[in-house]
């Protein structure tokens, strides 16, 4: 709707500008965007196809838990085989039941994507959200917001969501813990954005929106959100493995998952107690764990570098 | 800088109080009657359970209970656990383990962290820069549990060479989980460290210090060091607050009875009162090495004035 207005303002207001503009355009040669520079910079870095393989691996064993179990059922168990060490038939071992690891490590696989996915979704869309409407709006708003941030972010992530999930107003399981974290974990998206939008927010081509009328969600969703996408996604590439590794910490506390729930952090705590007879049921469940949360790692770690311009030489 | 300090240290007073009456409220919505607990088996006698209700202000509004623990806490009283321990004793107690443990963790990022990131600087792009960067990359991608039972496992159990748990070494047996309490810091220190040598090292007044023909040796120390270490002195006292929280963990895992330990073993029996005082005292230590951080940061470098 307001496209083409835009255009014929700046033919009717930049005449020379707007006509190189215009005949660049249509011409269709390559348009040299952020994401295509970043894409082109991204697929020369190793540490991004790493970090991508490790993480289609474990998308595709919380999809597909059965294929990479090699069928095995994890609760099909046998109590002979307890503590059982990893042979060519079973290469993860057996736990302390008696039941294929390599089949619960697998199926430990799912509930940690869930969370991980489910806090990353919460923390952007609260960050996102309460970030542009302190950054755009300023004055009161903006301080009574970056307050009530301050006090989130004054206390740890792993404390704070251990009391919450310990009081039970959220209940218990993958939704709780979720939530758990996003509760303590939004700040730094919220951050990212307001300094974003604070940064875009006297720009001329804000202020031209404006002077033709757009409406304050319409300037905020086109023309200054956009602008923070980048670090945001950077962000919540990262934040993906940190979410998993806390989850993974909680469970171990005894506040998150419980157990009949297949939990990397519940196989971890159950093992840590048979560490010096059988080190493998600590091993297999953190290595896996450790894989997980270096996949975003080094994706978003890739990403942050092809995604900032100064770094470029 | 006076007015600024003056600012900061108002701007604290809201955000301590919305972060202690946030776990206040959290505490208050604990499972379970407490009172009733510590009977065990056997009930209490009802004037009992009136009698302790009253004493530790359960029949209030959640409000006017958190105004009067305030109020205490003003004086000094951060009241007493339900078995009538002060809770003030308990932290006197816990707080030296912490400390040192912090102590140990910020030696290991300091002396680790910039002596590979000077290493890594120095020649950017070249071997040593290379493994830096892997290894910290690595080493962020441990979740600290699993770094514990690693570091637990191989250089306590198989190797012998550390005590794997509790702090009856003295000294001795905070190194192994101050180190992995410092790990995640330590790849960040370094990785800081790096880009500051490395962006210093094309600077004028460093190119002066070698056309003087001073030693590389003075070049490197007493010229690019000093002028990168500004960003990593003021991580790694913002980290210090970032340590208690982590020490959760690390605590737990090497059983230190430290603060970390304490706070999660009361959230656990429900010892609100506990829990309540190590946050509030956690938030104190975090929102005031950030202070610190921001004034030092203006003292180190004069280019930043504030107001």
């Amino acid at each position: 709707m307001s496209e083409p207005n835009l255009t014929t303002v700046g033919h009717d207001e930049a005449g020379a500008g707007g006509v190189t503009g215009a005949t660049d355009q249509p011409g269709g040669g390559r348009q040299n965007s952020l994401w295509s520079d970043a894409w082109r910079q991204l697929r020369r870095n190793a540490f991004f196809w790493i970090g991508a393989l490790f993480g289609l691996l474990f998308v595709a064993m919380a999809l597909l838990p059965s294929v990479f179990a090699r069928g095995v059922d994890p609760r099909s168990c046998s109590l002979s085989n307890s503590n059982g060490t990893p042979s060519a038939e079973h290469w993860f071992g057996f736990d302390q039941q008696g039941c294929d690891y390599l089949a619960n490590v697998v199926y430990g696989a799912r509930n940690s994507l869930i969370i991980g996915l489910l806090a990353v979704v919460v923390i952007l869309v609260f960050g996102v959200l309460v970030g542009a409407i302190s950054g755009f709006y300023g004055g009161v708003t903006d301080s009574i917001l970056s307050r009530i941030a301050d006090i989130f972010y004054a206390l740890p992530l792993i404390l704070g969501a251990l009391v919450v999930l310990r009081s039970g107003i959220l209940g218990r399981g993958v939704v709780a813990v979720a939530i758990a974290l996003a509760m303590f974990g939004w700040m730094t998206a919220m951050r990212l954005v307001r300094s974003q939008v604070i940064a875009v927010k006297s720009s001329d081509y804000v202020a031209a929106a404006r002077a033709m009328g757009a409406s304050d969600s319409r300037i905020l969703l086109r023309h200054i959100l956009p602008n923070a996408v980048a670090p945001v996604l950077v962000y919540a590439t990262i934040t993906i493995g940190v979410l998993i590794a806390a989850e993974a910490t909680l469970t171990f506390l005894g506040v998150g998952l419980q157990a009949p729930a297949i939990s990397w952090g519940l196989q971890i705590d159950t093992g840590q107690d048979l560490l010096r007879t059988a080190p493998h049921a600590v091993l297999f469940p953190s290595l896996v764990l450790t894989l997980t949360v270096m996949a975003f790692v080094l994706m978003g770690d890739a990403l942050r570098d092809a995604l900032d311009p100064k770094q470029r030489s | 800088m006076g007015r600024y300090i003056a600012r900061r240290l108002l701007l604290t007073i809201p955000v301590m109080l919305g972060a202690s009456f946030l776990i206040f409220a959290l505490v208050y919505a604990l499972p379970g009657d407490p009172i009733r607990a510590l009977g065990g088996d056997r009930p209490l006698a009802p004037a009992v359970v009136a009698q302790l209700t009253d004493e530790f202000n359960l029949n209030d509004p959640l409000w006017l209970q958190y105004v009067k623990y305030v109020g205490d806490l003003l004086q000094g009283d951060f009241g007493t656990d339900f078995r009538g321990r002060e809770v003030l004793d308990t932290i006197t107690q816990r707080m030296p383990v912490t400390i040192k443990l912090a102590l140990v963790a910020i030696a290991f990022e300091i002396v680790i962290g910039i002596v590979a990131g000077v290493m890594a600087g120095i020649r950017k792009n070249g071997f040593f820069d290379n493994v830096v960067l892997v290894s910290t990359t690595l080493i962020v991608s441990i979740p600290i549990l699993v770094l514990a039972f690693v570091a637990q496992f191989t250089l306590g159990l198989q190797l012998g060479l550390f005590p794997i748990a509790g702090v009856n070494d003295g000294w001795y047996s905070y190194l192994l989980p101050g180190l992995v309490l410092a790990a995640g810091s330590l790849a960040y220190v370094a990785r800081l460290t790096r880009t500051s040598i490395a962006e210093n090292m094309r600077a004028d007044y460093v190119r002066t210090a070698r056309a003087k023909g001073l030693p590389r040796r003075d070049v490197i120390v007493r010229h690019t060091l000093r002028n990168s270490l500004i960003p990593v002195v003021t991580f790694v006292g913002a980290d210090i607050g970032t340590l208690m929280g982590g020490a959760i963990v690390t605590e737990t895992v090497f059983n230190l009875p430290g603060i970390g330990r304490a706070v999660f073993d009361a959230v656990r029996a429900q010892e609100g009162a506990v829990v309540v005082g190590i946050v509030t005292l956690l938030v104190f230590v975090f929102i005031f090495f950030n202070l610190v951080v921001d004034v030092l940061y203006a003292v180190l470098d004069p280019r930043i004035r504030y107001e």
